[in-house]
């Protein structure tokens, strides 16, 4: 079925790009796709923009989780913690990220610090909130078997807590990670030198389609394979835990 | 900003009232090693003080602004050794008093008191096995035992002693490794209480345990929580709504009445201390099972 599921756009794409009702400038074949990713190779840009885009997910995902995790785990855990933070989190959730893009420029320049920070903002707040929610679905015997065994507070946080919301937590991880790269190209759209999402806005401007469609395939392909091995770490790092 | 430590998801909210740590100044359970006189006779009760005493709990609860009187001065002691089943029917407020006992629910009013000493707060003094799903699912079987040594500070050396003997108590030595998603329902339940048998808590509070198993298994794990006691004679206090139960495995039943919640009548079980599911079918016991229902029925 996957092979049919897979299998179907693509020969629904070639039969449309094949039979020449549109132009192939704006509708290349699939052959024409793979030909400008050639390109792209050979001309020593392709592994650059990749590396670049993923450098900068990797950093912006990682510092958001960094912060997300204790603050989640925290607010999730402490009235106190959560009517500290509750009033940042609860509102600028509801601002729209891209808003902030030409003020992080503004403050922060072009360079890398300002699309990191981009891709940070952009999953900080979600991760967050689902954090907390992760924490607030462990179940009251969890909690109550703990006391009843004796424990104090900062080892039902470390001990307790932390573990019994770990699975949700790399889920979240997992889900965001898609969100990271929206945010990522978003950045690159509008100010970059190097990286997947300003290989797409310049091919755009020469109608180099077949180089824009294969940067997003190739965003598509990363994403898969990082999807993959989020899961994979999650079974290893969670073995014990329910998983589809 | 205060930093006062009131936990989202914890009932007490705020108010962790003292630790209670009453000192273990006895064991309650062969240690393990004396594992080799299995049926010591306990010591007469009436002659020992009460390990638990419930004294005048009452608990209101705010149901849709209205205070609701869920327990009314229940006064309820448990000697040492002794076995005791709460039963009620469902909304008489057991469950409460039994997490009142545990400190988990903070009570109205009134005090319990653990070898004579006010406890406040839950503490590893009173162990608890709950209905289902408190087992760290991302501990193995041998670790979920270990983690209240370990708070307990015990050595390496004491809590492998313990783990491998609780775990031979409740027969999941093959199982010591594995994680409580690999188990099937009674076992993780045999898993539980093999945990909080483990801390050797002066009082094991026991919410329903037995409440979400089939009939079957049900009856297996009474058989052996009954065999159990009868070779540690830990102070169990359990909640139960099935008095076929509660007859079999206490030596005690306290029937409790609801709106408000207090204890109606405490039925001596004058079964033999050795017991037989079979007996279930005996005259005696079907005229007791008899005698409690009625309590229940004729509120």
């Amino acid at each position: 079925m996957p092979l049919i599921g897979g299998g179907a756009p693509l020969l629904l794409w070639a039969i449309i790009s094949y039979s020449g009702a549109f132009a192939n400038a704006f509708f290349p074949t699939p052959v024409q796709i793979l030909q400008a990713g050639a390109k792209l190779l050979s001309d020593g840009v392709l592994i650059g923009d990749i590396l670049a885009s993923s450098g900068r997910v990797l950093f912006g995902f990682l510092a958001a989780a960094i912060v997300s995790i204790p603050i989640g785990l925290l607010m999730g855990t402490f009235h106190t913690m959560e009517g500290l933070f509750s009033p940042v989190v609860g509102s600028v959730r509801y601002m729209p990220v891209a808003a902030f893009v030409p003020l992080v420029m503004i403050w922060f320049g072009y360079d890398e610090p300002a699309k990191v920070l981009i891709v940070f903002l952009g999953i900080v707040l979600y991760n967050t909130t689902m954090i907390v929610d992760a924490v607030r679905k462990i179940p009251n015997e969890i909690l109550n078997a703990a006391y009843t065994l004796g424990v104090s507070r900062p080892i039902l946080l470390f001990q307790v807590i932390f573990p019994a919301a770990l699975p949700s937590i790399l889920d979240t991880m997992r889900t965001n990670i898609a969100g990271a790269w929206n945010f990522l190209i978003l950045a690159e759209v509008i100010a970059a030198k190097q990286g997947l999402g300003f290989r797409i806005i310049q091919s755009q401007r020469y109608v180099d389609t077949d180089k824009v469609l294969f940067c997003i395939c190739v965003i598509g392909l990363i994403g898969l394979l990082t999807d993959y091995a989020l899961r994979k770490l999650a079974i290893a790092l969670t073995p014990w835990s329910e998983h589809s | 900003m205060s930093l006062s430590l009131d936990f989202v998801n914890n009932p007490l909210a705020g108010r962790f009232w003292g630790s209670a740590t009453s000192a273990m100044t006895e064991l309650s359970l062969h240690p393990p090693g004396a594992a080799g006189s299995k049926f010591p006779a306990p010591p007469p009760p009436e002659e020992l003080p009460d390990k638990l005493c419930v004294q005048k709990i009452s608990k209101i609860f705010d149901y849709q602004s209205q205070p609701l009187t869920v327990l009314q001065d229940v006064d309820l002691s448990l000697k040492s050794n002794e076995f005791v089943c709460l039963v009620g029917a469902s909304g008489c407020g057991k469950s409460t008093l039994l997490n009142i006992v545990a400190g988990l629910t903070a009570p109205t009013s009134g005090r319990i008191l653990v070898d004579q000493e006010e406890v406040t707060g839950p503490g590893s003094d009173r162990g608890m096995v709950f209905q289902a799903y408190s087992l760290f699912p991302w501990l193995t079987v041998a670790k979920n035992i270990e983690f209240g040594l370990k708070l307990q500070k015990l050595s390496k050396r004491e809590r492998r002693e313990r783990i491998a003997y609780y775990l031979e108590v409740v027969g999941l030595s093959r199982f010591a490794n594995a994680f409580p998603k690999q188990l099937s329902g009674g076992m993780k339940q045999r898993a539980a209480i093999a945990r909080a048998l483990a801390n050797e808590p002066e009082v094991l509070l026991m919410d329903e345990p037995f409440g979400a198993l089939d009939a079957q298994t049900k009856e297996q794990l009474q058989l052996f929580m009954r065999e159990m006691w009868e070779r540690t004679h830990t102070t169990i206090l359990m909640v139960t709504h099935d008095v076929e139960e509660a007859i079999f495995l206490s030596s005690r039943v306290a029937v409790m009445e609801a709106h408000p919640g207090r204890i109606k009548e405490s039925v001596e079980i004058e079964l033999p201390e050795h017991r037989e599911l079979e007996m279930k079918s005996e005259v005696s016991f079907i005229q007791l099972k008899r005698r409690i229902t009625t309590m229940l029925g004729h509120g």
